[in-house]
């Protein structure tokens, strides 16, 4: 039965990773950006939902109304702006540009917020409470929620993507950004779009995670970062749902690693994470949903 | 054997825009003294030319000659060292493609470039998203090449060579170019493909376009074109109506041997 429970775990916590990792592959698959800085802009988000839910006062579970624009139009001038600068130069320079803004906004985290950990919404019956199934296996209230809301943002995603005018104009120009200017299409404005997007999922990651656990200013890249670097690779790039299954897997893993010794779940997830990577480098699912 | 279509825009060449050429209609494009370098090398060396409404103009050359450099930098995806480039009067060399594709300047590129994980539909829908005004529609093509439309849910790959280069060619026309710049078209088709696309050129043109083209086929090229201009490592060594050069003249001009002479008219020359 202890099993069991570590599977069903594991599959919740994996829509969380899913969440971590559907920006993180969104941002490569279309403008080939490896963004580095992506779980510290996770984090930068909530710690913008707590100073918002402190100033305003609106309950928790709306401050993503709030916080997800907000970052959205960060993502968008941040493409716009720096990222663009350095796609111009060349790919090594993104991969330069991204980790230094990592560096940046983790110092400042700790020079503004201290190194102190902080949750958020911790007094909530959605984040403490929990339902059990027979006699062993409880089942939180959170980790149901942030598995479906990444379900949801998924599904959103891909109806968006094959759907919409610039969903297909998104994939127009990650297929070939010449041929997409030749038919009129200014590609600097749709990866701007496309990097919008990609952060305002970043923002559900963070939220999600500052209620699952705590932030801290290091939380970005010890965490967020490597888990959904780990989510994209075992799912398979460029593909939405493959990064659902990675996140799943991953959770699988760690779950059914902790409960053979509780110091070995981390590991267990960067086992079959690099194994993964060495029997199947285009991940389990290659190049599926996006397309 | 020749098409019908291909002999009809031969004589529809012969007696539609040779004739008008000149200063009192002005062209519709303009290039004056463009030249191009790729990193050290010049690539374009002070090309000018002229085209002008409802002509099909196309730029003849060997391998390296600069031909699609020429075209490529008039779509906007080169920057020129120097000279101009302008669309009815306007100068549009600092624009970027999109914006050029917004005047009406559409390029088919070479190798077609249709975006691979579009349906055929989706790749005319893209090409339709920043349209002109214009006759042209995604259901017009489909009404011009009817197997489009009962294939347009079908990933692009999945189409011949022919096809992928009608829907590529479907995806510009949507856009309503007033100058459609077509890059290569023959490139990797079967001769008889080459035909049938070169023989819808007439009903493109009767839509009011403006088809400035290059072509390696040289003989594909005297065929369809009403002017013709003969790029050599970069500069031009013939340009004039097809009827009035001779096959040896193009000959010489194609391969650079002694003798290449300008069949422009008097007044429109471009040699200095």
């Amino acid at each position: 039965m202890a099993w069991v429970n570590a599977i069903i775990q594991g599959v919740l916590i994996g829509g969380l990773y899913a969440l971590f990792a559907c920006g993180l592959s969104l941002m490569f698959g279309v403008m080939k950006v490896v963004n580095l800085a992506h779980g510290d802009l996770a984090v930068v988000a909530g710690y913008v939902a707590i100073g918002v839910i402190t100033v305003t006062h609106i309950p928790v579970l709306w401050s993503f109304l709030i916080v997800v624009p907000l970052m959205a139009v960060l993502g968008y001038v941040l493409q716009r702006t720096i990222l663009q600068g350095a796609l111009d130069r060349s790919v090594l320079t993104t991969l330069m540009v991204t980790f230094g803004l990592s560096v940046v906004i983790e110092n400042g985290l700790l020079q503004f917020f201290t190194a102190n950990s902080r949750g958020i919404g911790t007094g909530l019956a959605l984040v403490t409470g929990s339902f059990t199934i027979g006699s062993q296996i409880q089942i939180g209230y959170l980790p149901v929620t942030i598995f479906a809301v990444a379900v949801v943002v998924l599904l959103g995603l891909q109806y968006f993507l094959s759907r919409s005018k610039y969903g297909r104009l998104i994939r127009a120009v990650a297929d070939d950004k010449e041929a997409a200017q030749l038919a009129g299409a200014d590609y600097r404005h749709v990866f701007g779009i496309a990097a919008a997007i990609a952060f305002g999922t970043v923002a559900l990651a963070g939220i999600a995670y500052g209620m699952y656990s705590q932030l801290s200013p290091t939380t970005g890249t010890d965490i967020i970062l490597l888990f959904a670097f780990a989510a994209v690779v075992i799912g398979g790039l460029g593909s939405l749902w493959g990064t659902l299954l990675g996140g799943v897997v991953l959770g699988v893993a760690q779950q059914i690693g902790a409960q053979i010794n509780i110091s070995d779940e981390t590991l267990a997830g960067f086992i079959v994470f690099l194994a993964v990577l060495v029997l199947r480098p285009q991940g389990l699912i290659s190049r599926g949903a996006q397309s | 054997m020749m098409s019908e279509p291909a002999r009809e825009s031969q004589r529809g060449a012969s007696k539609r825009p040779g004739g008008e050429r000149g200063p009192e209609k002005g062209p519709l494009l303009e290039v004056r003294d463009l030249v191009v370098h790729h990193s050290q090398l010049r690539a374009l060396d002070a090309i000018s030319l002229q085209v002008f409404p409802g002509e099909v103009y196309a730029i003849i050359g060997a391998n390296g000659a600069g031909k699609s450099t020429l075209l490529r930098t008039i779509a906007g995806l080169h920057h020129p060292t120097t000279g101009s480039i302008l669309l009815d009067g306007n100068d549009v060399t600092g624009l970027r493609p999109e914006r050029r594709a917004a005047q009406g300047i559409v390029m088919v590129p070479e190798g077609r470039r249709l975006f691979g994980s579009l349906s055929v539909e989706e790749n005319l829908q893209v090409g339709a998203t920043y349209a002109r005004p214009g006759p042209w529609t995604i259901d017009r093509v489909y009404e011009m090449f009817s197997w489009m439309r009962e294939r347009r849910n079908q990933l692009t790959a999945q189409l011949s060579g022919g096809e992928q280069q009608t829907v590529a060619i479907g995806r510009a026309l949507v856009a309503n170019p007033r100058v459609l710049l077509l890059d290569e078209l023959s490139l990797g088709l079967a001769p008889v493909i080459v035909q049938r696309i070169y023989g819808m050129l007439p009903q493109i043109l009767a839509t009011g376009l403006t088809v400035l083209l290059v072509e390696q086929d040289v003989s594909q090229a005297l065929r369809v074109a009403s002017h013709i201009h003969c790029l050599l490592e970069g500069r031009t060594t013939l340009e004039g109506r097809p009827a009035d050069v001779t096959a040896d003249q193009v000959e010489a001009a194609y391969f650079g041997l002694a003798g290449a002479a300008s069949a422009s008219q008097p007044g429109e020359g471009s040699e200095p």
